[in-house]
């Protein structure tokens, strides 16, 4: 099988399996209890807090939060900062592409009486700065704007966006960067940029069931989860210490090898362009020359994602429709609707992404078969 | 960025008429040990100032960052420096004031022309420099009595020399130049203030400790040496006594009525205390002790304690609240290491109600039974000593993991 499906997961690590059992091997206590056992399980914890803060220039490591996932780490920042943060407003700035933990968090402070305004993006999937900077208000409490879109992988101007934010507001700044870490540098700085970034860590080759919230400094933000006031009172319940460890070694693998990566994949996007530029009327390409080098997304002309995922898949190639988490359902994506494409290109969308497991064969293997997919639908493309 | 060397300008030794070169003798030997590390510098001392360079500009970087916390600087001041051409005299002028594009402030241009072969006057300079900076900056505003800011240009023989920020310094004395005293560190977050606090008035420390086990865990002991690893931040090393008290902890329970108890352990420590005090040749003892915090520190506790010495203790906390005393151990970066939960000597055999007045006489009576000084000659005997900050990194044991 040749796994070009990286964006909706990733195959861990070798490392960082390793490292998985030898942490539960030898550190399996619980980093509260203040024995000799705890009390080393922590020193580990802290040590993986630290790398991860270094990785993402935070104040300390005290702003590296430990959560189960994206969805909650997108969760916890939309909701942990709205509702801490009334007093500044109840005004919210986010995108009509963002992943659905954003905007079904969204939908749920709208009925608790915050206004949330969206914005829209072109068809290259970008946000327009003059909308954002027109609707950042004195009352905006927080702006969320994903960093590499999953479907299409188009990347927003975080900088110039936190800049605008900054200068405008006093509203929190969050980033969903589940799609970008380790692929594109994301760190924190003092006057552009975000203030909370979200991390899934099985994006990175790391584990499902594992992520963080990093927040550049300390800020106000309500506890996630409440009880036993682990990860600083923010976010209780006994920390999953070889999680931990495990997404710190994945994310410093992947910054490492971040830009050797990319170059590699945006020559495969090219080499894959190429193949199906046989196929002008009938193919539309989402993703930009300017998007994330590991997306690479399409759509053929009438045709439904889903047959073309199978006729790949027969031929050992897997692939998946925009999104893991949407592709199930029938209708539309909210991404594609927000895209503005031709009517006959909404049902046909193909998302394509690397991970660091591939290698050029794999590519070739890919491009082979769908070169002979191609052909073998063209009868039905045409008819 | 563009700094040549830093200017640093001296605490409150400037005041010290007769031992002035003594003190700035202190200080630059304390400088070049807390920057041992960014070898080799250039110190050139002068009655009211020094300056100081690094070979490059990471190092300088670093030299800035952390010259704020060595105490006997009252501030310093990164200098710029380029050729003797009103053209690059512009520029420079421009980048340095850059670091205050985000203010609005006021300033001036002060100019020395010491190199009187340069051919504009002061005033000449000082006039075209200070329209050029007002023309790039639109946020600055000229004012020639108590401005924010001065622009400072000198006109050297070998170069121009700009600076214009002023950072603040630690304050107080170069530590050393007031003798050294032994530090009762017990791991709560008043001890490491009482210590912070004598450091900056120029006093060098070593410290002790008294551990107890198995009443008493590693984690409480390794917690004492993180607190004295963190004292050494401030500029010099610290050496310190771990002293076995379990045993006389132990026979004071047995033998010492438990409403005195307390007391009697007090004196017992400062007994050991002052032997190795002696033994170290410092010349006073430390203590974080805050009027009335706690039934030892009482007048009467504290009388009754302080009677097993004529060494002089100092208490710089006495008449501190604690939380003027939890404010300074957050600022020093002390306070998060006090507050893990490990038991210390002193907490793990409290009596349920220690009295608050005790009695001279009546502790001494009761003392009278045991043969306290060989015990407490034993646990002197038996002190560890560990020096910080640790020579050697320890072996990483987590490197593999991460």
């Amino acid at each position: 099988m040749i796994y070009l499906d990286n964006s909706a997961t990733t195959k861990p690590h070798e490392e960082v399996i390793k490292t998985f059992l030898a942490v539960n091997d030898q550190y399996y206590a619980n980093p509260s209890s203040i024995h000799e056992m705890g009390v080393e399980s922590n020193e580990l914890l802290s040590r993986a807090r630290e790398q991860l803060g270094q990785l993402l220039n935070t104040k300390s490591e005290k702003e590296i939060l430990f959560t189960s996932g994206g969805t909650e780490s997108n969760n916890f920042a939309i909701f942990g900062i709205a509702r801490a943060n009334i007093h500044k407003g109840k005004h919210i700035i986010t995108t009509e592409i963002e992943h659905p933990s954003i905007l079904e968090a969204m939908k749920i402070l709208e009925k608790e009486g915050f206004e949330v305004d969206y914005l829209s993006v072109n068809s290259d999937g970008i946000i327009s700065l003059e909308q954002l900077e027109s609707l950042v208000r004195k009352d905006t409490s927080l702006v969320s704007i994903m960093h590499v879109n999953n479907e299409m992988g188009a990347i927003q101007p975080i900088e110039q966006a936190g800049r605008i934010i900054h200068t405008n507001s006093r509203a929190a700044f969050h980033v969903d960067a589940v799609q970008s870490f380790g692929k594109l540098p994301i760190v924190f700085n003092e006057e552009a940029g975000p203030d909370l970034i979200s991390i899934s860590g099985h994006k990175i080759h790391a584990f499902k069931g594992a992520g963080i919230l990093a927040l550049r400094k300390p800020m106000k933000i309500n506890p996630y989860l409440v009880g036993g006031g682990q990860e600083f009172g923010l976010r209780s319940g006994t920390v999953a210490v070889p999680q931990a460890v495990a997404l710190a070694k994945a994310a410093r693998l992947a910054v490492q090898s971040q830009n050797n990566q990319a170059k590699k994949y945006l020559q495969w996007q090219r080499e894959l362009k190429e193949v199906l530029k046989a196929y002008t009327e009938e193919v539309l390409f989402l993703s930009t020359e300017k998007g994330a080098p590991h997306i690479f997304s399409f759509s053929v002309k009438g045709l439904k994602g889903e047959v073309l995922i199978n006729a790949l898949q027969k031929r050992g190639v897997i692939v998946s429709t925009s999104s893991a988490c949407s592709s199930k359902q029938t209708k539309t994506s909210h991404v594609v609707e927000a895209l503005q494409i031709d009517e006959a290109f909404k049902k046909g969308v193909i998302r394509i992404s690397f991970g660091i497991h591939l290698t050029d064969a794999d590519i070739e293997g890919a491009k082979h078969a769908l070169q002979e997919v191609m052909k073998e639908l063209k009868g039905e493309l045409v008819r | 960025m563009i700094w040549k060397e830093i200017l640093i300008r001296y605490g409150e030794l400037s005041t010290k008429g007769r031992n002035k070169k003594d003190f700035i003798n202190r200080l630059r030997d304390n400088i070049r040990h807390s920057f041992a590390d960014l070898a080799p510098l250039k110190i050139r001392a002068e009655r009211d100032r020094m300056f100081i360079s690094a070979e490059n500009e990471e190092k300088m970087a670093q030299l800035i960052e952390r010259l704020p916390k060595v105490f006997g600087i009252q501030s310093f001041s990164p200098v710029a420096a380029c050729g003797k051409d009103m053209d690059e005299i512009k520029a420079l002028s421009l980048q340095v004031m850059d670091l205050f594009k985000d203010e609005e402030i006021t300033f001036k241009v002060e100019v020395k022309r010491n190199d009187k072969e340069f051919p504009l006057e002061s005033h000449a300079i000082q006039r075209e420099i200070g329209a050029e900076v007002l023309r790039n900056y639109q946020n600055l505003t000229a004012k020639m009595k108590k401005p924010d800011v001065e622009l400072r240009i000198e006109v050297r023989p070998d170069a121009v020399y700009i600076m214009a920020q002023v950072i603040q310094g630690a304050g107080g004395m170069p530590i050393g130049s007031n003798g050294k005293s032994l530090l009762m560190l017990s791991g709560g977050i008043d001890s490491p203030v009482a210590g912070y606090l004598m450091m900056k008035r120029g006093v060098r420390l070593e410290a002790i400790h008294f551990f107890s086990p198995p009443y008493t865990s590693e984690n409480s002991l390794q917690k004492v040496m993180d607190l004295a690893n963190e004292l050494t931040k401030f500029g010099a090393n610290i050496r310190l006594h771990v002293i076995p008290f379990t045993e006389v902890q132990v026979k004071i329970k047995e033998q010492v009525p438990e409403n005195i108890s307390m007391t009697t352990t007090r004196r017992m420590m400062m007994k050991i205390a002052d032997l190795v005090r002696v033994d170290i040749d410092a010349l006073a003892i430390i203590t974080g002790e805050s009027l009335g915090q706690v039934a030892s520190q009482t007048l009467e506790s504290l009388t009754a304690i302080n009677d097993v010495t004529n060494t002089p203790i100092l208490r710089p906390l006495i008449a501190n609240d604690k939380l003027e005393i939890i404010d300074i151990a957050q600022k020093i970066g002390t306070y998060e290491t006090s507050i893990q939960p490990y038991e210390d000597c002193c907490t793990i055999f409290t009596p349920s109600s220690p009295k608050t007045k005790p009695k001279l006489e009546k502790v001494e009576h009761y003392e009278s039974y045991v043969d306290f000084d060989s015990l407490v000659e034993r646990a002197v005997k038996n002190r560890e000593v560990h020096i910080f900050p640790k020579k050697k990194e320890q072996i990483d044991k987590f490197a593999d993991f991460l």
